[in-house]
């Protein structure tokens, strides 16, 4: 059988370095299939080349079996090839119709006729959504229904996934992967990308496995176990993932929340934090969490309740009050939020503590870099030169630095929000060894995340939140997914959350 | 408070984590020089079209010139640097050229600038503080300033031109004469620069200033009032502009309401020309005097090659634009 969309032998280099070197990779017509990797293997630009946007220096695209020298984006667009990308990419001021019309939109626009249309390709994918809504109003899933939408109105033959669910919640993250199975099962040919293997387990009919910009191999999930698979992709066992906590002792109370009541939806959160521990924080994504740590954190003001820090009262009016005091955040958005993606990584690293590295507010520069030689060096983050803008670094080291930024400042409660979105597997490894060595040097940490087996290999326990509430805690012994999603979704919320 | 404690947990690095490769540094040199190889190929071409051109008495005009709009440029770049701008500098200067008349009718001259720089921080102060705590739009607030301090300038001097006559006699020698080589008021435009080159590059003000305008979000996040640096952007452009307004009437011997009638496009324009990003983070101190240079050199040559005033605007709006297309030479180049 002819595949819909290969590529074949594809080499792409920037700057003199291989991007993909000799990549083989074909989509059938009513297949899923996967694409595996860390950060940097060559996923995106493999996809990018596929998607018209870049061309290959190297082999060749071919669609139908015949050799396509495709233009741009807009010539795959039309021979069918749709690409959802990470970062969606809809008109937020626009309406649903609007968007999924966008680019073909008539000149004179029959409104009654479009709308139908919309709601017609939105129904085939099993939603309800009003084709006349802003999509800035709409749920993060639901904007992605209308991504897919969008790629279905131009007749897409194949739709490349660029991480779907990472920005999604779970049940969210189950009803997309049920219609992707819909779309296979109507012929669409799908190329599947994720972090999340379990997903991958549940939907693919092969995986191909990217290291350093070549095929590593193509199988089926059923011949190889998850445990093989990552160390395909890293050349490590998944035991090692997690590492182990080092033996901490749980110290003083640090940091007590009563009756958090913030002016949003968040209500009556109360739960306490300890020298050496390490907290996680589950549940659906939109129920409460980031809301309760920017809280804390003083980001966002507090209608109600009672914070003690340290035995004091603790009521941060901003981020400053906070860090001032010892309280770190490392924000869930971490390119727009956590770090100076133009500025260099030294000065990134410091930015929260100057004092230590400056004189009459001006900069030292030898104390400046010695003190960040000393953090690259702690955390092993790599990187060129410090002076490089963070932008340079790979995700892990994006998030090593803001990390640094908080080693530096010395902080006593760190919360840190989805620590590894986006993070590859060899770097998250060093990311929860850092976490388990803030918790060693006596800090209280607060992990917030979406991937369970994240929050039963890090935390000693895990809060869970639903619906702006804290629902209950999870000691280690209840570590089943089964337990922690019977609290985050306890009382009907599912229904709530994705309607 | 760091904590260096080495040596703990020893995760296997991962050798796929190498840091991603960096990218031609083609697009960053051009941009550093950029504004540089222009300034270069206008300096070529003006001492070819014209022998008047490199005179040291042609040189030191230009100079005393643009002294007003370069001291201007610095704070529009601050403010250009947050991702702000500052349309009120140009009335700002008018606003302080007329109250530098007044004032040294009947105080000190060291106490009349000082109020001087005084009310041109304070109209900053205003704007500053519209802008970073009740987050209005830089270009509402500053245009309505720009309004405003015309209209003091206008009221507080009737619409006529104040002499600085005897009282202010120290002040128009200081307008008129030399130092170092140089004319005073270009002698100052360069202590201002300097000054400002020291600050944005090796101080904490200036790292997040620059900081602040590639991500605000992320600086508040590392527990900075971010409202108050944003503010004092404002305050030093109108500092600044108030001092510009003193260099003008210096020269002149008047402090007039008129002074600096659409300087505040002249002053964005060469920061522009210097390579600053409209969107905020990106600029430099050297390259802004470039700018003002450049700017002043496209004035001066057109002038010494008689080309009529009207038609000089036209060119100029062309020259900018061609100055700003090389600017981002690089990015429009790199789409594949």
């Amino acid at each position: 059988m002819t595949p819909l969309v290969a590529l074949r032998g594809i080499g792409k280099s920037f700057a003199g370095i291989h991007a993909l070197s000799g990549v083989d990779f074909d989509v059938h017509a009513g297949e899923v299939h996967a694409m595996v990797g860390e950060n940097g293997a060559g996923k995106s630009t493999l996809m990018r080349v596929m998607g018209g946007e870049l061309r290959p220096d190297a082999g060749h695209v071919e669609i139908n079996g015949e050799t396509a020298r495709l233009s741009g984006p807009t010539d795959a667009i039309r021979r069918g090839i749709s690409i959802i990308h990470q970062e969606m990419a809809l008109a937020p001021h626009l309406s649903v119709a609007e968007n999924i019309f966008l680019g073909e939109l008539p000149a004179r626009i029959g409104w009654t006729q479009l709308n139908a249309r919309a709601r017609e390709l939105i129904q085939r994918l099993g939603f309800d959504i009003s084709p006349r809504a802003t999509v800035s109003d709409l749920s993060v899933a639901h904007q992605q229904v209308v991504e897919i939408a969008k790629a279905l109105s131009r007749k897409a033959r194949v739709i490349v996934f660029d991480e779907p669910t990472a920005v999604l919640s779970m049940g969210d993250a189950k009803r997309l992967l049920n219609i992707i199975r819909g779309l296979r099962n109507e012929g669409v040919g799908i190329v599947y990308i994720s972090h999340r293997l379990d997903e991958i387990y549940a939907i693919a009919d092969r995986i191909s496995v990217l290291k350093d910009g070549r095929n590593v191999d193509t199988v089926t999930p059923d011949a190889v176990p998850v445990d093989q698979l990552i160390r395909m992709m890293v050349g490590r066992p998944l035991s090692q993932l997690f590492g182990t906590k080092p033996e901490t002792v749980i110290g003083e109370e640090l940091l007590r929340v009563e009756h958090l009541t913030l002016p949003n939806f968040v209500r009556d959160v109360s739960f306490s934090l300890r020298r050496g521990e390490v907290v996680g924080l589950g549940g659906l994504v939109g129920s409460g969490r980031t809301e309760v740590a920017r809280a804390i954190f003083g980001a966002d003001p507090i209608a109600a309740g009672r914070i003690t820090y340290k035995g004091e009262a603790f009521r941060p009016r901003s981020p400053k009050q906070a860090v001032r005091q010892g309280v770190a955040l490392v924000p869930e958005d971490r390119k727009g939020q956590g770090v100076v993606l133009d500025m260099a990584i030294r000065k990134n690293a410091t930015m929260a503590n100057t004092a230590p590295v400056t004189r009459l507010g001006f900069f030292s520069g030898a104390k400046e870099r010695g003190v960040v030689r000393g953090l690259i060096e702690d955390l092993r983050i790599k990187l060129g030169d410090m002076g490089d803008p963070v932008s340079s670094l790979s995700g892990g080291n994006q998030q090593k630095v803001v990390l640094a930024k908080w080693f530096h400042t010395g902080s006593d409660v760190v919360i840190l929000d989805e620590p590894t979105r986006g993070v590859d597997v060899g770097a998250k490894t060093e990311i929860y060894s850092l976490i388990h060595r803030m918790a060693a040097e006596g800090k209280a940490v607060l992990v917030i995340s979406s991937e369970h087996a994240e929050l039963f290999g890090l935390c000693d326990r895990v809060l869970v939140m639903g619906e702006g509430r804290l629902r209950g805690e999870l000691a280690p012994e209840d570590y089943t997914e089964e337990k922690l999603l019977t609290l985050s979704i306890k009382g009907g919320a599912e229904e709530r959350v994705l309607a | 408070m760091t904590s260096n404690t080495a040596g703990f947990g020893e995760p296997a690095a991962s050798e796929a984590e190498a840091p991603r490769r960096r990218r031609t540094s083609f697009g960053k040199l051009f941009r550093q020089f950029g504004t540089f190889v222009i300034f270069l190929i206008l300096l070529g071409l003006a001492s070819l079209q014209s022998d008047a051109f490199l005179t040291e008495r042609n040189v030191m005009n230009i100079l005393r010139q643009h002294a007003g709009t370069g001291i201007m440029a610095v704070g529009m770049l601050y403010v250009i640097l947050t991702r702000g701008i500052d349309l009120s500098v140009g009335s700002i200067a008018a606003l302080g050229a007329v109250t530098t008349a007044i004032l040294v009718q009947d105080w000190p001259l060291w106490a009349a600038l000082a109020m001087v720089i005084g009310i041109g921080g304070a109209c900053g102060a205003v704007s500053g503080f519209l802008v970073a705590f009740l987050r209005l739009p830089a270009f509402v607030v500053t245009l309505a300033m720009m309004t405003a301090a015309r209209g003091m300038a206008l009221i507080l001097s009737n619409g006529q031109p104040i002499m600085l006559g005897e009282p202010g006699a120290s002040l128009s020698t200081f307008g008129t004469s030399f130092a170092l080589g140089v004319p005073a008021p270009a002698l100052l435009m360069f202590a201002v620069f300097v000054i400002a080159l020291i600050v944005l590059n090796f101080s904490r003000f200036g790292r997040l200033v620059k900081a602040i305008g590639s991500n605000e979000e992320a600086v508040r996040l590392s527990g900075i009032s971010v409202g108050w640096y944003v503010m004092s952007v404002y305050v030093i452009s109108g500092a600044l502009a108030a001092i510009a307004g003193v260099v003008v009437t210096s020269r002149s011997g008047v402090g007039s309401a008129s002074v600096g009638e659409g300087a505040e496009l002249d002053v964005i324009a060469a920061v522009v020309i210097g390579g600053a990003s409209l969107m905020g983070g990106q600029g430099g101190v050297i390259n802004t005097f470039l700018g003002v240079l450049i700017l002043g050199i496209i004035g001066n040559i057109m002038n010494l090659a008689g080309v009529p005033g009207y038609h000089q605007q036209v060119y100029l709006g062309a020259i900018i634009v061609v100055a700003v297309v090389l600017q981002h030479a690089s990015q429009i180049l790199r789409r594949r």
